[in-house]
């Protein structure tokens, strides 16, 4: 099956600077795929070239087979955008909004007050749109985004500026906009967002690509590291764990060390190793030698991690 | 092309109305002008001088009616400028709706705007200004509708190259209002300094005062095709002008 998004070697500079550098991926039928980065990493200005709000220097780019410059109108009519930093008329009500959208394409739209019930903004219909907190503002922006019964949608920084429960409650919405069939094409500079939405992300930084794949895969390759975190008061633990295989470093905090009077001291262990069968063979050594924990985590990389490596810095320096 | 156009037409009218203060401003000066010039000129120049009399009964209501033009023109030049820093420009431009028919429905809400106004004045007149006036009030809404539709395109061309909304207003003015001295309106064009007359010549609103003082007097439209071909003509330029340079963000 044709991709649904082909973008390919796509330079886009303004003035001296340039904002996106030989960029090639291609989104596949009913995924949601994130572009991830740092603000002015060159991830709005790819998006708004896909949606066919500005036109590469260089490159081709194909969404559902249209040209985004040529077929603008045609790409507009099955697309569905949700733009970083949208605003509306201040006076405008949320029913006219999704009424006046609803009027702007040829081909039968969905029911705008049932977009508006499934959104949670029934009781907002009336209000005006100045008056919308930014979460009910980015939840009308969504259903705009909705209303022509999108095949591709784009949303461009959906969560940036809310709380962690409306964020969390715009993440259930994007993953059923997946699950009727659409695919979606996103941007944040949120790693954990990327990391729970995302089938797969291609992470962006100075207008270039560096890897794409799914997150666990991307964590697997770049960063195999793992960390047990355990406490026990077993004298000969420290001994045992140095022999479990591929174990990078051990290091142990006695947190007892300053009360010599108390023999039973805990002390506390970071293991770190590679691979995922580190905890496995962490477990087995525990469990072989009836060593008593009375605490046991992991510490998995994620993306924050994977781009810290392939970067160098934090995504938030 | 024209999906959306009515919708949005109408949604625009309630936004406008749900602003107390521009919807005041823009109908209400005008009026407040008409009224209040004419209570001073009517009190203070004997009835007998007829240069008086002449303004009270032409140069007046052509001045409204210039006021009118100039209003649309302003707010739609803050409301475009207003719009495209918003993002509000951005975001109707990823729809299939066409930039034209934004702008269409801006000078359509401002079109009918005028014509509001046009009413109210008349309305204010009969009641506050016993001097008979026998305007034909049809022809002469007319051609304040033609003149105010010219004049906004020169309000597009300054709505697309003003850098912020706070500059929108001011520099519409600055630009707009020096137009009405050497439009005729206060003096004939043809008393002007050679500069004057030149600059006078190229400007829209020379042609809009010439045919409405005109009609407004009952001449023919046929004694004035040059003024509205000349509407029409600057309309083409400024519109033609401004899609080339207009910026949607």
């Amino acid at each position: 099956m044709r991709p649904v998004i082909e973008v390919s070697a796509i330079r886009k500079t303004y003035g001296s600077t340039v904002a996106v550098d030989d960029v090639s991926f291609e989104v596949s039928d009913g995924e949601i795929f994130g572009l991830i980065g740092p603000n002015g990493a060159g991830k709005t200005t790819t998006m708004e070239c896909i949606e066919g709000l500005r036109r590469p220097d260089r490159g081709s780019i194909s969404v559902l087979g249209l040209n985004p410059i040529h077929d603008v109108y045609q790409l507009q009519e099955r697309i569905g955008v949700q733009l970083q930093q949208a605003q509306l008329q201040k006076r405008i009500k949320v029913w006219e909004a999704v009424d006046l959208w609803a009027s702007l394409y040829k081909k039968k739209t969905i029911d705008g007050e049932r977009l508006l019930e499934q959104l949670g903004l029934v009781e907002k219909r009336n209000a005006w749109f100045m008056t919308l907190s930014g979460g009910q503002k980015q939840r009308l922006f969504i259903a705009l985004a909705l209303i022509n019964n999108p095949e591709l949608v784009f949303l461009d920084e959906l969560t940036t500026g809310l709380d962690p429960q409306a964020r969390r409650a715009i993440w259930d919405l994007v993953r059923g906009i997946r699950e009727r069939g659409k695919t979606v094409f996103l941007t944040t500079h949120l790693m954990e967002e990327a990391e729970r939405l995302c089938d797969r992300v291609a992470i962006i930084e100075h207008g270039r690509i560096i890897d794409i794949d799914s997150p666990a895969s991307l964590v697997n390759r770049h960063c195999p590291e793992r960390t047990v975190v355990l406490a026990t008061d077993d004298r000969n633990a420290a001994e045992r764990f140095r022999t479990i295989p591929r174990v990078e470093s051990l290091v142990s905090n006695n947190s007892s060390s300053n009360s010599s009077d108390n023999s039973h001291g805990n002390s506390q262990f970071t293991i770190r190793g590679l691979g995922d069968d580190l905890v496995t063979e962490v477990i087995h050594c525990l469990s072989e030698n009836r060593i008593r924990v009375t605490e046991f985590r992991t510490i998995l990389p994620n993306l924050e991690d994977v781009f810290l490596k392939l970067t160098g810095h934090s995504i938030r320096d | 092309m024209l999906r959306g156009l009515w919708k949005l037409t109408w949604i625009e009218i309630k936004i406008f109305l749900r602003e107390p203060l521009g919807a005041l401003g823009t109908i209400g000066i005008p009026v407040l002008v008409f009224l209040g010039a004419g209570r001073m000129l009517g009190r203070t120049a004997a009835p007998a001088s007829p240069a008086a009399s002449n303004f009270i009964g032409v140069g007046l209501p052509v001045l409204a009616s210039v006021l009118i033009a100039i209003g649309a023109v302003l707010s739609l030049v803050t409301i475009i400028s207003i719009y495209r820093e918003g993002g509000i420009l951005k975001r109707l431009r990823a729809t299939p709706l066409r930039p034209q028919t934004i702008l269409t429905a801006h000078v359509v809400v401002k079109l009918l705007l005028s014509a509001a106004t046009l009413v109210l004045l008349v309305l204010a007149g009969k009641r506050y200004y016993p001097v008979g006036i026998h305007a034909p009030l049809l022809g002469f809404t007319v051609a304040l509708l033609i003149s105010t539709w010219s004049i906004l395109s020169i309000g597009f061309l300054i709505a697309s190259i003003v850098p912020t909304a706070r500059f929108a207003q001011p520099i519409g003015a600055v630009i707009m209002y020096p137009m009405l001295a050497v439009s005729g309106l206060f003096a004939p064009v043809a008393s002007l300094p050679p500069v004057g007359q030149a600059v006078a010549k190229v400007l829209p609103l020379t042609y809009a005062v010439s045919l409405l003082e005109g009609i407004w007097k009952g001449d023919s439209w046929w004694a004035h095709t040059h003024d509205v071909v000349a509407l029409v003509v600057a309309f083409l330029l400024c519109t033609a002008l401004s899609a080339r340079v207009f910026r949607w963000e």
